[in-house]
């Protein structure tokens, strides 16, 4: 596994997200800055981390959705090249237009950090191999806007393809409102585009991959995509 | 002397703060009148909030000094060595009069403000803690006051990126007209490479960097330097404005360009901005500054000197470079879309000089402008001692099961996740223990050391004993962090009193301080930085005194912390202390009996020093599965508090006679602490404690769905914590 770690202004879970990587894999994800036009040769996977890029100031995601480096990651996602976006990194690309709908202010309207359970909905991905489906995963969330909206045509085809990973739940497996930390349609809390390579979600497993955690849950997604890549390689 | 400026009168100079024998000073300093941008300056470097003119001859009487101690209070920061090369850098802040009058910015600044105090000096933020005083719940203010600090606290640290890992919330009608914004940040540096205030080398460039400066903030330290009245709200334009993304930049340029090695002195500008960021960096190395406003970037057109000189402006930062690294420097700033210009030079001249518009707007002697700021050594009385109240003539209320109950849904006492769940816990991926335990604790890097981290202070003991009350805000943060393991290193002070000018304040000031010298000097538990915050009143009512301590504690190896959680059932309970059942002051007492009084439970440090060690050792030695600190609410409350974080209860023995039932569950002796160890060991570790001398005796067992006293009902874990839970919530949707 070859990873890469953009790096926007403002990013601030880069370091949690690359020493995910580096424990699933092994190998150190390369930090790329927002200005590159290209990324390293031979990644096989592009992750854009959490934080707050720009500020969130326009609007979470927007600015950060038109830097010179997301040219080269919508090249490498048209040509199939795994791409995981967390939190202002799902915000991110749901901006960019590699992933349907639009994250909204939570609910409550308050920013949110604690941990929250998910159902893994399939485990026939590379984003969720490490797990079974209907597994139930604990991890956190850390976040100001993370409702998940879309328009009802396109929350039927999500639903209708499978393309609903995770869900916010409770501890054991229900998805009700109560479970719905921000109020997200259906309770989604990671979505996959059409082709199946590209995943946004909310929660952060990369916060949940230590035993110093509390819960090392979040290792299923990380070694789940080293194993399929790896097999690829 | 310039024509357009504004004459210089009487009632000007009062308007900037100063006092009429303070203007004679200036004028005998400078031997002329100022120029308007002069008197800003001096009002600027002369307010309480910059010269520490009522504090500073008290804070001489503090320790300071240890072994592990690197650099201690005068800088940005204080510094402590933790071994294997590495240093932890820290202070805490109050951020008081801005939070009340505009709670969201006032907030956001305060945190910003003390996250750049700890990065200039070269370290990367790893954790943030706070402690926040409101009013009473039932005062028109709080609930806005509340939602909107939170907010802000959270919205600062959460997009810069740290971790806010612990604090204190409290309410108290004492401050409803002036709340309380104590901000701490801890950062983490190489030993070697500290980066400190003081220019050296003549004629070398002096490089603003950061953020735009506008007409935000001005006059923002004198503001802070005055008591509120009716009219407090007129000055809201004085708060500056929170940019968390700016600062983020800033961070990352910063220790960049500290990395590549071209910084020779660096000074954030915080209070009174320029002015006073630039006479530090001079005086501390003995040079002269010439400033060219005209090279300052700037975010609105028209400023004028005056206010270039007093604006507040956030992110921003001042920096003495090698000439030689200037290129290199700037090309990192531009990197990170900041501002770079070089605003001026370091000169031989000692002399404080401004330029603007080709005029010189301001000619100062630059170390008498800090130096001959005016010292107070203000009339101060000690108050007369309060009774000590006799636990036998206190009449319970209720049933001691009942008042378990209740004072676990006190806004006191009620669980404060309402307020951490706003602010990111876990960035960074290193937070061990989280907020709700005695200390955080937070891995240093890849381990296996950690930090344990703590904001202490109860101000109703303050207020009712100033000098036992300073003791125990240093003996609790002590305590907090020998309760998950750590071995306490040094403190941060943030000292928050009411108006100076009044002899009972200052003297509740000079109390407390003699209270935390002692507490410092017998736990060997120097301060190593902090804050002093007066005028903290409004129309002539101050707040409790509040000196919050931010303690700093090292574990060689995080993952033999304790927590306080129960383990497993049928676990022995032992109370670790000498118990007198002391009610005076106790949440208890007034929460339950209605009655604030009385005088607060004496500190034996020799006892605390003694009973601590105890238990760090028996958390070290694995012998000890939980401990567990006892402060506000006493025995009984800490009890719950292991049983709710962990859902098992506990079998407790009776009372023992000697002592009324709710003075031993309720009553707040200090020094004290709970343990829980496998019962098979408990007569063993009992034995070892007479031995020591320790005072040491089993209440009861772990297990079961309740507390459940001998005698008593019991109360089942279940609704405790549901109770615990429901009030702060309820609260602030405006249903409590």
């Amino acid at each position: 596994m070859k990873s890469a770690v953009l790096v926007f202004p403002g990013i601030n879970r880069e370091r949690d997200m690359a020493r995910a990587l580096k424990l699933a894999s092994g190998n150190e994800a390369a930090m790329v800055w927002h200005a590159e036009t290209s990324l390293p040769d031979g990644t096989d996977l592009v992750v854009v981390p959490g934080g707050f890029s720009y500020g969130d100031y326009l609007r979470c995601g927007a600015i950060a959705a038109r830097a010179p480096v997301m040219d080269a990651v919508r090249d490498f996602a048209a040509k199939g090249g795994l791409v995981l976006g967390v939190c202002n990194g799902f915000q991110i690309l749901c901006e960019a237009g590699l992933l349907p709908g639009v994250l909204m202010r939570n609910a409550g309207l308050k920013f949110v950090c604690k941990e929250v359970h998910l159902r893994v909905e399939r485990s026939n991905t590379p984003f969720t191999r490490g797990y079974n489906a209907g597994q139930v995963i604990r991890v956190p969330v850390a976040h100001g806007e993370g409702n998940y909206e879309a328009d009802e045509k396109t929350l039927e085809r999500l639903e209708g393809e499978g393309r609903v990973l995770y869900r916010y739940c409770s501890p054991d497996g229900t998805v009700d409102e109560q479970a719905n930390i921000n109020g997200a349609a259906h309770s989604i809390a990671g979505i996959i585009n059409e082709r199946g390579n590209v995943l946004g979600m909310m929660p952060h497993p990369e916060n949940h991959v230590e035993d110093i955690m509390g819960c090392t849950d979040g290792r299923g997604l990380f070694a789940g995509l080293a194993a399929h890549l790896d097999r690829a390689a | 002397m310039l024509t357009n400026e504004p004459q210089i009168t009487p009632e000007l100079i009062a308007a900037h703060g100063l006092k009429p024998d303070e203007y004679e000073r200036i004028l005998k300093l400078i031997g002329r009148v100022p120029t308007f941008t002069e008197l800003g300056i001096f009002s600027a470097m002369w307010n309480e909030h910059c010269s520490y003119k009522s504090s500073r001859i008290h804070l001489r009487g503090l320790p300071t000094k240890a072994p592990w101690v690197i650099q201690g209070p005068g800088e940005n920061a204080g510094v402590i060595d933790i071994g294997d090369g590495q240093a932890v850098v820290f202070k805490m802040e109050s951020h008081n009069h801005p939070s009340y009058i505009e709670p969201y910015q006032g907030a956001t600044t305060g945190v910003g403000g003390i996250l750049r105090d700890v990065f200039t000096m070269g370290a990367r933020p790893i954790a943030c803690l706070n402690a926040l005083s409101f009013g009473a719940p039932e005062h028109p203010k709080t609930r806005h006051l509340v939602s909107g600090v939170v907010a802000g606290v959270g919205g600062y640290g959460n997009s810069f990126g740290v971790p806010t890992v612990g604090g204190q919330v409290r309410f108290h009608t004492r401050y409803d007209g002036n709340i309380l914004v104590n901000a701490m940040a801890v950062g983490l540096a190489d030993a070697d490479k500290i980066f400190y205030a003081a220019a050296s080398g003549v004629n070398m460039p002096i490089v603003y960097l950061g953020s735009k400066t506008g007409r935000d903030g001005i006059h923002g330290a004198s503001m802070a330097s005055a008591e509120f009245d009716d009219d407090s709200a007129e000055k809201r334009p004085t708060v500056q404005v929170g940019a968390p993304f700016a600062e983020k930049l800033l961070l990352e340029a910063c220790l960049e360009i500290m990395a590549a090695d071209c910084v020779i002195a660096i000074q954030d500008m915080g209070a009174a901005g320029l002015t006073c960021s630039a006479v530090e960096m001079g005086a501390k190395g003995d040079l002269g500054v010439d400033l060219d406003l005209d090279a300052v970037p700037t975010r609105e057109i028209g400023m004028s000197a005056y206010e270039m000189m007093l604006s507040e402006s956030q992110e921003r930062m001042l920096m003495v470079l090698k000439p030689e690294k200037e290129k290199e420097a700037e090309a990192i700033f531009r990197k990170w879309g900041l501002d770079f210009a070089v605003v001026g030079y370091t000169t031989p001249s000692k002399r404080f000089r401004v330029k603007h518009g080709g005029d010189i707007m301001a000619d100062l002697p630059i170390k008498e402008l800090g130096d001959e700021a005016p010292v107070y050594d203000r009339p101060h009385v000690a108050q007369p001692a309060r009774p000590v109240i006799a636990a036998r003539e206190v009449v319970p209320p209720v049933g001691v099961a009942q008042a378990l109950a209740k004072l676990i849904a006190t806004p006191e006492l009620c669980s404060k996740r309402w307020v951490w769940e706003q602010y990111d816990h876990v960035i960074l991926g290193n937070t061990v223990q989280r907020p709700g335990g005695d200390a955080a604790v937070v891995r240093v890097q890849d381990g296996p050391k950690g930090l344990a981290l703590t904001v202490d202070v109860t101000p109703r003991y303050c207020e009712a004993d100033p000098v036992e009350g300073g003791k125990q805000a240093v003996a609790e943060a002590w305590r907090n962090i020998t309760a998950v393991g750590g071995r306490p290193l040094a403190i941060t002070d943030n000292l928050n009193f009411g108006n100076p000018e009044r002899p009972e304040i200052m003297g509740q000031f000079v109390g407390c301080l003699k209270g935390i010298s002692e507490a410092c000097r017998a736990l060997d538990f120097p301060v190593v930085s902090g804050n002093v915050s007066l005028y903290n009143e409004t129309n002539g009512r101050g707040i409790l005194p509040t000196p919050s301590i931010g303690g700093v504690g090292v574990l060689d190896d995080f993952t033999k912390s304790a927590t306080l959680a129960f383990k497993a059932a049928d676990e022995a309970i032992l109370l670790i202390g000498d118990t007198q059942g002391w009610l005076g002051q106790s949440v208890y007492l007034r929460d339950i009996c209605g009655r604030e009084e009385g005088a607060p439970p004496p500190v034996d440090l020799a006892a605390e020093k003694r009973n601590g060690d105890v238990v760090r050792g028996m958390i070290h030695a694995g012998t000890a599965t939980a401990a567990h600190d006892l402060s506000d609410g006493g025995l009984l409350v800490a009890v719950a508090e292991m049983a709710m974080v962990s859902g098992i209860g506990a079998q407790l023995l009776a009372a023992p006679a000697a002592i009324v039932p709710h003075a031993f569950w309720f009553g707040e002796d200090q020094a004290r602490y709970i343990v829980t160890v496998p019962a098979g060991e408990a007569g063993l570790v009992l034995a070892k404690m007479k031995g020591a001398g320790v005072p040491c005796m089993r209440i009861g067992t772990t297990g079961g769905g309740a507390i459940a006293i001998a005698g008593e009902n019991p109360v089942s874990v279940a609704s405790l914590k549901s109770d615990f839970e429901a009030w702060l919530p309820a609260y602030m949707a405006g249903s409590a």
